[in-house]
């Protein structure tokens, strides 16, 4: 009984999965875009976990991001956050206008789906340039630059430290240094024995960083550059559907499913930089 | 969840080679979702930026900010990728998976705090 009650589908929650149907209510396609995400998302966490383990690792020299990423275009004080912040908003931005277009194509709207799908692509652009610049500042990096001694370690100067100002309560003297686990060396003669072992350093590369540990240089270009990878072929997909919405070959086709696939992998992008932002700038 | 199940019921085989499912989910209330999960996402990362320079202690500036995330990630997820509106079936097959990162944060983190230790210790 219980066998030809399967077979004639009088179960409900076995009719969706005996053929014919699809079983999750989505297309193939859209399934394997969540499924390829799932896997993208764990390549990404992969590389957030292993950045936290080598951060714990090396918790006490750890370099604060208050005091690296402190530059905000036609502004000449350390303004920290302010210029992660706006990128945050212009790839939540884009993210809005890319579900608009998909909310457009529901509507078989091809005008709106191509106006919307534009602006995506115009907040796409403005993101990566953002991070270019961002990794500008980080090369170059401060005007003096630090000092590192013989044994590879980085003794930063106060000026380019101010995370460090605003928690000390007395002054820190200029001809101070900041020590790699954050301590500020006041004593004259420490202070000219380090810089007797000690030659002048600027920038941040893959092999020496002026801000500290040389694995958060390396960390910050690998997973901001993996990151910005995505949302550069991100943009280069838009811009394919974009010439395809224009030239109406989703109005011919009668649906914009193909916006929605788009849709999810954008998405996904912006959900990625959340967690970005939370671990490389905010705690 | 039964008005979605009602509502999932809705579409159409599309007559191209692949003869895809397309649901038809179009509601005028969309639009508002969207917006208002756009000004959650803002408020969420303005307020993130402003207590960072407040004087609360580190701790918990850090479990503060790991749950903003994890409240951002959800209207991503929820709203923007439309998974609320997905079937449970689906969300599942998505979500679970996850479980094996948590595995991974706790091995990795336990292994890095007790190298850190070790340092402290003997240098």
């Amino acid at each position: 009984m219980a066998a030809e009650a399967t077979l004639n589908n009088e179960n409900p929650n076995s009719k969706s999965w005996s053929g014919g149907v699809s079983p999750f209510s989505i297309s193939w396609g859209k399934m394997m875009m969540w499924f390829f995400l799932v896997s993208d998302a764990f390549t990404f966490s992969s590389l957030i976990v292993a950045y936290g383990a080598f951060r714990h690792r090396h918790t006490q020299v750890w370099p604060t991001a208050n005091d690296v990423f402190t530059h905000f275009p036609f502004v000449h004080e350390h303004i920290p956050l302010a210029y992660v912040g706006l990128m945050t908003f212009i790839l939540i931005m884009s993210s809005v206008t890319m579900v608009l277009a998909v909310d457009a194509g529901h509507r078989r709207d091809n005008r709106n789906v191509a106006i919307w799908l534009g602006l995506t692509i115009i907040g796409g652009f403005m993101f990566v340039g953002s991070q270019a610049w961002e990794w500008y500042n980080f090369i170059t990096g401060t005007p003096k630059g630090a000092l590192i001694t013989n044994m590879g370690e980085i003794y930063r100067f106060p000026e380019n430290a101010p995370s460090l100002h605003a928690h000390s309560h007395t002054a820190i003297p200029d001809w101070a240094l900041i020590a790699p686990n954050h301590k500020i060396i006041v004593d004259k003669a420490e202070v000219e024995r380090i810089k007797s072992i000690s030659k002048p350093i600027k920038g941040a590369n893959l092999v020496n960083n002026e801000y500290g540990h040389p694995l958060f240089a390396d960390f910050f270009f690998f997973i901001t550059g993996f990151h910005g990878f995505h949302v550069f072929s991100g943009v280069v997909i838009n811009l394919i559907i974009f010439f395809n919405v224009l030239s109406g070959v989703y109005a011919r086709r009668g649906h914009y499913e193909h916006i929605e696939k788009t849709g999810l992998y954008w998405h996904f992008v912006d959900l990625v930089w959340v967690f970005v932002f939370t671990f490389f700038y905010l705690v | 969840m039964s008005e979605n199940h009602n509502h999932e019921m809705h579409g159409y085989y599309t007559g191209d080679i692949h003869n895809q499912f397309v649901p038809e989910h179009y509601d005028p209330k969309n639009r508002s979702v969207i917006w208002r999960t756009f000004w959650i996402l803002l408020i969420i990362t303005i307020a993130e930026v402003a207590i960072a320079f407040t004087s609360i202690s580190k701790e918990i500036l850090m479990v503060i900010f790991i749950t903003l995330t994890i409240v951002k990630a959800y209207f991503i997820v929820a709203f923007f990728m439309h998974l609320k509106h997905e079937k449970l079936s689906l969300a599942y097959c998505i979500l679970l998976p996850f479980v094996l990162i948590v595995y991974l944060i706790v091995m990795s983190l336990t292994e890095a705090n007790y190298l850190n230790l070790w340092d402290l210790i003997f240098n």
